[in-house]
């Protein structure tokens, strides 16, 4: 890929071909020409790529660490515990993939076959993709700026082979800058069924996700609901509760009714979570009886509900 | 500008000055360093206002830069949340934070009109805020300047690297979470320091245990030991681990006068220990 003159006011912008880092640029003429401007081709392509796949969720947070890759691995766990569901886990966090060690497939590699490039499977129903899968060591750091995050954001989405799958689900890094841009726009044009948005109680964690609420209302993407990840610790010794990241502001539950958006649910803090995602285990088999079990089982089954009165409306479609 | 200008905020667009950057604004800024993390979450800016507060004590007039563009969290917890940023002939002043005006800060926060609104940037505009917060804060003599970053080895990071070169000595604090996947990040971290040049003072591991306000039990909610691992593996110092401490994230919450909240704290003295460290070692280690 071929590194961007790190002014460049962006092909799509009107200063394109104008502003004073295109001096000598060789794409200069083109870009003042306007034909940067045009849609990006690929989301058309991307289009015809999704076709096989029914349902794209996004999950996003504006705050760091508050777990979203936990629940990605999670949500895909609990969906693909049904045999017939297809799920596919797309990691678009690429400068820290963490999505490979969770799903206990560090060290894999991505395989290039006729039609794409393959994910990896941790089971038969269940694939993944990561940037973690295209390193050659754990040590490399991807140190790329917002224009080459987007070109492989455009080759997960168009050039995987995803097969027909049932959910896509997008882990993403926080913020709302560009990966968070090119995925909504590079998936405009296949519909995204929502986004589920994870938090911590702490108000300073839900500063940054009233950010993001922000953001999906700006890009006009749905919000499916919250989770409120991390929510009290018990005690393994004598089984009381505390909360660690105390909720000064009533937590996800009053923003949720501030800001009127659906509360999926609430995942109390499990040290073994963490150390299933350590070991790259999923925390359903793991413990399946615990409290975080039954949290997370709620949570799934209510993001399924909303996605498949979508499905009947489009096989209605389909039918008619 | 550009097409995502449309989501973005007209007002936070920065002031043109009329002045030039051969003034140098960190002329007479003593030391920097960048506290950085690969994984979200794991306290840069808790470390980082913890570790200003800590070289405070010490009697050190401390800056904090805020380069968090899509989630500054310092305002909040310096409880200057809502100041404004004035202009002066030398550029923006940074808000202060204490009445001694020992503790000055710059973030992004400062900027919007409504803390809910989000900065859909792409990377282009994220550096050339950045640039500009590099050069045009007038932050005037400093002891020690703290840059908080948000998480990844992206826009930001090279942005600010770039910008900040010139003036030595410059050096990294990478922050981990003791849990292996936080560690991973982190270990893809050092590596863009290597790759960039950059000094690293060392690791200091944060939320390293949490003990249990009815029993006292301590327990390792994130595992344990991870920071000094990674920083035997790498060869860098190890400052030390900082304990989970509910009633400090309260305060910081809240945003309490730490000042005062800070020394009751179990993880002050991890804190002093590690401000220590730096206020002995770096001026050694990165001359």
């Amino acid at each position: 890929m071929e590194e961007v003159p790190h002014d460049c006011p962006g092909a799509e912008s009107a200063q394109a071909g104008r502003g004073a880092s295109c001096q000598g640029c060789p794409n200069q003429r083109l870009c003042a020409s306007g034909a940067g401007a045009a849609p990006d081709p690929a989301i058309e392509e991307i289009k015809e790529k999704m076709k096989t796949v029914k349902h794209k969720i996004l999950v996003l947070s504006g705050k760091g660490g508050v777990g979203k890759s936990t629940f990605s691995a999670h949500l895909a766990h609990g969906l693909a515990e049904d045999e017939n569901t297809q799920v596919a886990l797309l990691d678009i966090d690429i400068c820290g993939p963490s999505i490979p060690k969770i799903m206990g497939l560090e060290g894999e590699q991505v395989h290039q076959s006729g039609s794409g490039w393959s994910p990896v499977y941790v089971e038969d129903n269940l694939g993944v993709m990561s940037v973690g899968f295209l390193l050659s060591s754990p040590d490399d750091a991807i140190i790329w700026r917002g224009p080459k995050k987007n070109g492989m954001i455009k080759q997960f989405l168009r050039d995987v082979d995803w097969g027909d799958v049932d959910y896509l689900l997008v882990d993403t890094p926080p913020g709302t800058s560009d990966e968070h841009l090119s995925v909504v726009q590079y998936l405009a044009a296949a519909h995204i069924d929502g986004a589920v948005i994870i938090t911590t109680p702490q108000e300073i964690s839900l500063q940054d996700v009233r950010k993001e609420i922000s953001f999906c209302r700006k890009v006009k993407l749905p919000i499916i609901g919250v989770v409120e990840n991390m929510s009290g610790f018990v005690c393994p010794k004598c089984k009381k509760e505390s909360q660690i990241f105390p909720l000064t502001s009533g937590g996800a539950e009053a923003m949720c009714r501030d800001l009127k958006i659906p509360l999926l649910g609430k995942v109390p803090l499990d040290p073994h979570i963490g150390k299933s995602c350590d070991k790259g285990q999923s925390f359903f088999i793991e413990a399946p009886d615990a409290p975080a079990t039954l949290a997370y089982r709620i949570i799934i089954q209510r993001i399924q509900e909303f996605c498949s009165p979508h499905q009947s409306k489009e096989e209605n479609l389909i039918s008619s | 500008m550009c097409s995502e200008g449309l989501w973005s905020l007209e007002n936070t667009q920065p002031p043109n000055f009329c002045f030039s950057p051969e003034l140098g604004n960190l002329a007479d800024v003593q030391h920097i360093i960048l506290v950085l993390s690969g994984k979200g979450g794991v306290g840069k800016s808790t470390i980082s206002t913890e570790l200003t507060l800590a070289l405070h004590r010490e009697g050190k007039k401390v800056g904090i830069l805020d380069i968090d563009l899509c989630g500054p969290s310092i305002p909040r917890m310096l409880r200057a949340q809502g100041r404004a940023v004035h202009q002066c002939d030398r550029g923006w002043v940074p808000v202060f934070v204490d009445r001694e005006q020992s503790i000055s800060l710059m973030s992004v926060g400062f900027l919007l009109e409504n803390p809910d609104e989000a900065v859909v940037w792409r990377g282009p505009k994220k550096n050339a805020l950045i640039k500009q917060f590099v050069s045009d804060v007038a932050w005037g003599e400093l002891d020690y300047l703290v840059v908080d970053t948000p998480p990844g080895t992206s826009d930001e990071h090279m942005a600010v690297v770039e910008a900040l070169r010139p003036y030595r000595p410059l050096g990294a604090l990478v922050v981990t979470t003791p849990q292996a996947v936080s560690v991973g990040d982190v270990r893809r971290e050092l590596t863009f320091c290597k790759k960039t040049g950059l000094q690293v003072v060392g690791v200091v591991e944060n939320m390293s245990g949490f003990v249990c306000p009815h029993c006292a039990e301590c327990t390792n909610i994130f595992s344990k030991g991870g920071g000094e691992e990674l920083a035997q593996l790498a060869g860098v110092p190890f400052l030390g681990s900082v304990p989970l401490d509910p009633v400090l994230t309260r305060s910081l919450e809240e945003g309490h006068d730490l000042t005062q909240e800070f020394p009751k704290s179990p993880a002050f003295p991890a804190l002093t220990s590690i401000a220590q460290k730096i206020l002995d070692g770096l001026p050694a280690r990165l001359s």
